[in-house]
């Protein structure tokens, strides 16, 4: 039991980490915080992306090598996933800039308090 | 030229948001101008390509060949799809020129420049053959509408719009959960070619395609906003401006019944079988309708009545999925269609209304029937169709979608469909009876500037005549059955 969940490391350490992040943007109040949480679960499953491409005793996917490459395309949709996820947390700061502006906290309480 | 027909479609709009803030820094009005022809542009091409797409037509992007690269595919569903989506925006977008002009005085250029990223995002949606990509489209899309629901600066608007972006984002980190590990047992990321590799994939791991679906169903239906799922909608329609409220109301949900119609085909009715997915969908859209119907009943703020209104109406199309039968889907399908309309033309109605007095209140729409007589017109039909008053088009889906039921045997959905028109006639009719029976309270309030007027008219009209002519949208639809491979059925 205890052997292949260590055979499957980087599964689990991905998935805890989904967890932590997801966990951070459900349950605090502060909207930084709750973008921090975003931005780990978000590289959670880029992790989890990264480490399936991976084949034992392969090298980086460059054509000089001759024992044979890793899967190089998840390296490419991560990629692309980063720069959603970078403009993603770009909008999400943005926004929190002008709730700051206007409401004088980024405390959720706080803010739901002013609002009444 | 025809072959390569597909790629204008992102490009045009995609082209349009580079110009818009070049052009704005000239002269800021000519942004409308640049927009209305890239739109009036695609709407055409749309329309050449709803003809072609009985015979589907595959676009490789950059030469490559699927499985490989990118593939765009023109379907009879995504050419319906298109021309709904084009159709809808160049109404919202004549509209938009004098509501925007009034609400946004400051934000025109951005305003623009967001809202044909929005449509790149959506017509991508709907055009790209390849499941990372639409992946890609809907975060452009859900991206965008975040930043239009903000676009207006005021307090509440930014709230629901920070709302929406965490619980949309969650959503969309669930979908790329999903597609990850689909592509972990299938080494493919171009659905048709998934659709064929999953069955065999499911024998071999058949915890991890369950899994996979059971993210993307959870992450579409926070997208889409079904019950349970759907709280980031309500204040995210209720603050947005006018404009922006019609064009997601009408469009955004509407592409995400899309996805979800599109995925659950990727697996096939030999994957779908195995569980109770269509049972847990339908009841839960059941739940959705009624819940959606008398929370509407509870507001007296006309655009958050609405947007209740709108968690009900995504309630049918669900079902129509859920039902697994031709018939149900065929609703569910018209269902896209007619709520479109239906919706698109209630929230133009009453953005005019704000437009010219400002009202949100129901309870102060009193008279307004004979002050504004053809924006109340159009709301009445828009209402009326929405209840599902025969020969209006809202009463088709519903038949389609109840006849359904009986044919799967489920005789309770035909029940809950009836009893939500009762509820859809309680919230509606007591606007309808205030406007028109009331005492008029409202001095020199006349009707809006026709740029207003004519969008919301022509979707009224529009209303009465998907209602006639249902004929022709059905058979349609029965030919997108019959040629896109939907795995339900």
């Amino acid at each position: 039991m205890l052997m292949e969940l260590m055979l499957r490391y980087n599964y689990w350490i991905s998935v805890v980490l989904m967890l932590i992040g997801f966990y951070t943007m459900i349950s605090k109040k502060n909207f930084i915080k709750k973008i921090i949480g975003m931005n780990i679960f978000q590289t959670a499953i880029f992790l989890l992306y990264i480490s399936m491409a991976d084949i034992e005793g392969r090298s980086a996917p460059i054509i000089i090598s001759e024992t044979g490459y890793v899967n190089p395309l998840p390296h490419v949709l991560i990629l692309t996933a980063i720069v959603v996820s970078v403009s993603t947390t770009a909008v999400a700061l943005s926004l929190i800039m002008k709730i700051y502006k206007e409401y004088g906290s980024i405390e959720e309480d706080k803010i739901l308090e002013v609002h009444s | 030229m025809i072959q390569n027909l597909p790629i204008f479609i992102v490009i045009i709009p995609l082209v349009t948001v580079f110009l818009i803030p070049l052009v704005g820094l000239w002269k800021r009005d000519y942004c409308f101008y640049i927009s209305a022809l890239s739109i009036t542009l695609l709407f055409s091409i749309s329309v050449f390509l709803l003809n072609l797409s009985i015979n589907v037509i595959h676009y490789h992007i950059g030469g490559w060949e699927p499985p490989w690269g990118i593939e765009y595919v023109v379907d009879p569903l995504s050419a319906f799809m298109i021309l709904l989506i084009t159709f809808i925006t160049l109404l919202v977008i004549l509209y938009s020129k004098k509501s925007v002009s009034k609400e946004l005085p400051n934000s025109i250029v951005e305003f623009y420049t967001v809202f044909m990223l929005l449509i790149t995002g959506l017509l991508g949606i709907v055009i790209t053959g390849d499941i990372f990509n639409m992946y890609v489209f809907l975060e452009i899309a859900s991206l965008s509408a975040y930043a239009l629901i903000a676009v207006g600066g005021k307090r509440d608007a930014l709230l629901a719009s920070f709302n929406y972006l965490i619980i949309g984002s969650i959503a969309a980190c669930f979908i790329l959960l999903g597609i990850g590990f689909l592509y972990m047992v299938t080494g493919s990321l171009n659905m048709a070619d998934l659709s064929v590799i999953l069955p065999k994939a499911y024998a071999s791991y058949p915890r991890v395609v369950l899994t996979a679906i059971i993210f993307f169903i959870v992450g579409l239906s926070i997208k889409i906003a079904l019950f349970p799922l759907h709280t980031w909608l309500p204040n995210a329609y209720t603050h947005a401006p006018s404009v922006v409220s019609a064009e997601l109301a009408a469009l955004m949900t509407k592409v995400g019944a899309y996805v979800m119609i599109r995925i659950l085909s990727i697996f096939g009715i030999s994957i779908l079988g195995d569980i109770p997915i269509a049972d847990i969908l339908s009841w839960v859209a059941a739940v959705a309708i009624i819940i959606g119907s008398i929370n509407a009943i509870a507001q007296t703020d006309i655009k958050r009545m609405l947007a209740y209104s709108s968690v009900s109406q995504i309630g049918y199309i669900v079902l129509g999925i859920g039902l697994a039968n031709q018939t149900g889907l065929t609703g569910g399908i018209l269902h896209i269609l007619n709520h479109a309309f239906m919706k698109g033309c209630l929230f133009l109605a009453v953005g005019a209304i704000i437009y010219k007095t400002g009202i949100r209140n129901i309870n102060e729409f009193q008279g307004l029937g004979r002050k504004m007589p053809y924006t109340m017109l159009a709301f009445s039909i828009a209402a009326l169709s929405m209840i599902g008053i025969p020969p209006l088009c809202g009463f088709f889906s519903k038949w389609y979608l109840a006849l359904g039921s009986v044919e799967s045997g489920k005789w309770i959905f035909a029940l809950v469909i009836l009893l939500s028109s009762l509820l859809n006639a309680g919230y509606f009719l007591r606007v309808l009876e205030k406007a028109w029976f009331g005492k008029s309270i409202h001095e020199g309030v006349d009707e809006v500037p026709g740029s207003m007027l004519i969008p919301t008219l022509i979707l009224a009209i529009g209303c009465i005549l998907l209602g006639i002519f249902v004929t022709i949208p059905v058979s349609f639809i029965n030919s997108i059955l019959s040629i896109s491979k939907l795995g339900w059925t």
